[in-house]
């Protein structure tokens, strides 16, 4: 081959440089600063925003697995923010007079028992559990719709979104009715067909296999229906608000 | 050389392939961000028994853009649209301008395809008579244009395995749509190195042209 003038001009490389260096600058483990991190939060609700009008279908299932499927449950991650810290799970004040709060933006408040709610409509299904960290498990969850608690306590026009609360260290999250209507959103109480053990959220959790699980409130102490958007323990840190999957 | 200067890119595929290259780099660091919060495949007890030399590998951080989960896919998900969209004008353009003709690897071109990698490898002494491009960038610019299609296939297939389990179900499932997510991010990073490489040690003219749409260098033919 023949000796040939670079094609290069160095406007040309001064160019290209432009490109280059914020983009090299960008991959340095770079959240994205004061400046553009609140705008890439601002961004991510217009997904939140898509998750529920647009991808969520109210009447898309997710499918069932067949029993012989499931993970075993040593395999299956348990976790809870008051066991990261003291590696005791949390347990109510008084487990005996445990009580699910339901209120808010509704007609008839309601405080249940897990006898009352384990007399209501149960739901039971094989599903996979979706972590936002890219692993996933199967497991046979058993609970109450929450359609079938929010028919009882008759949300007024007003409420747009529920608040989950629990007595894990402050931990709570904020859904969009939509997602929380879903025929297989429910308050489990049973995992693998025996209850729910402490380190999955006993003596109730949040469950759905429509969200990732960091919207599955473990250890439920109350339900509250708002008109303004709650935010969540890893929401508020950054985590996408909506978490569908 | 000749010294005919020909008008090589329009503006917009000037534009489409400075932006991909910053979106594409920007969607592999914050993926790889992702990536390390669970650098396995499969199942948690059943690991897919496919080859991955990075199956627990720490991500250097020097590679990844996020700081941390969250920060990585709040980077993913809002490079995302900005990326397919950029995508999307380009195969359009090429579609609506004709000017797809100069770019697509069709059968024909597998006999001139041969012939460039004989010259490649030697064992052909002069440069086979070309187009705008040769068969062999033909087959790669055909290739990248698919390999960005699947990566964004399968990366709104893991991103929404349930609402839209048809595509993920398609593509094997949701642990085997997250692993070729993740193949053509090697891919994608194979294909540059060569593509630049190429660019210098073949063509320096191109890069003029993909920079001011002006090529000036050895294959000033347009068709």
């Amino acid at each position: 081959m023949t000796d040939r003038p670079v094609g290069l001009t160095r406007r040309d490389l001064l160019r290209l440089g432009l490109v280059a260096a914020p983009a090299s600058l960008a991959a340095c483990g770079w959240t994205g600063g004061p400046l553009l991190e609140p705008k890439l939060r601002a961004f991510s609700r217009i997904n939140d925003w898509l998750g529920e009008k647009v991808l969520l279908s109210p009447a898309r299932l997710a499918k069932q697995h067949p029993l012989s499927a499931r993970t075993d449950p040593a395999n299956f991650p348990a976790y809870s923010i008051a066991f990261n810290r003291t590696r005791k799970f949390p347990a109510p004040d008084v487990p005996a007079s445990w009580t699910l709060q339901v209120g808010g933006l509704v007609r008839k408040p309601l405080r249940l028992t897990r006898e009352v709610i384990e007399t209501l409509p149960r739901v039971t299904y094989t599903v996979k559990h979706y972590c936002v960290e890219g692993w996933t498990a199967i497991a046979t969850w058993a609970g109450v719709p929450l359609s079938a608690i929010a028919a009882m306590v008759e949300p007024t026009a007003d409420a747009r979104y529920l608040r989950f609360d629990s007595f894990d260290a402050g931990y709570y999250n904020g859904w969009d009715l939509k997602s929380a209507m879903h025929p297989q959103t429910i308050l489990a109480y049973g995992f693998n067909d025996r209850r729910l053990m402490m380190s999955h959220g006993a003596p109730l959790r949040l469950y759905s296999p429509i969200k990732l699980g960091y919207k599955l409130t473990k250890y439920l102490t109350g339900m509250t229906f708002t008109r303004e958007r709650p935010g969540g323990y890893w929401e508020d840190q950054g985590y996408p608000w909506f978490g569908g999957v | 050389m000749t010294s005919t200067t020909v008008k090589r890119h329009h503006g917009l595929v000037r534009l489409a392939h400075w932006l991909n290259a910053v979106f594409l780099l920007g969607m592999i660091a914050s993926g790889l961000q992702i990536y390390v919060a669970y650098s396995h495949f499969g199942l948690r007890d059943r690991p897919l028994a496919l080859p991955n030399p990075l199956d627990g590998a720490a991500i250097p951080e020097w590679a990844r853009l996020g700081g941390w989960l969250a920060g990585g896919l709040n980077w993913h998900f809002a490079l995302a649209w900005p990326f397919v969209i950029t995508g999307l004008v380009y195969v359009g353009f090429l579609a609506l301008s004709g000017q797809w003709r100069s770019l697509l690897f069709r059968p024909r071109d597998l006999g001139p395809a041969v012939q460039m990698q004989l010259y490649y490898l030697r064992l052909r002494q002069d440069h086979p008579p070309q187009g705008k491009h040769n068969a062999l960038q033909k087959s790669a610019y055909t290739f990248i244009v698919g390999l960005g299609a699947i990566a964004a296939l399968s990366g709104f297939a893991i991103y929404r395995p349930v609402q839209l389990g048809w595509l993920t179900t398609l593509l094997g499932g949701y642990e085997l749509a997250r692993y070729w997510h993740f193949v053509t991010v090697w891919l994608f990073v194979a294909f540059t190195l060569l593509h630049v490489a190429l660019v210098f040690l073949v063509d320096p003219s191109s890069m003029r042209a993909i920079i001011t749409g002006w090529y000036r260098g050895r294959f000033p033919s347009h068709d």
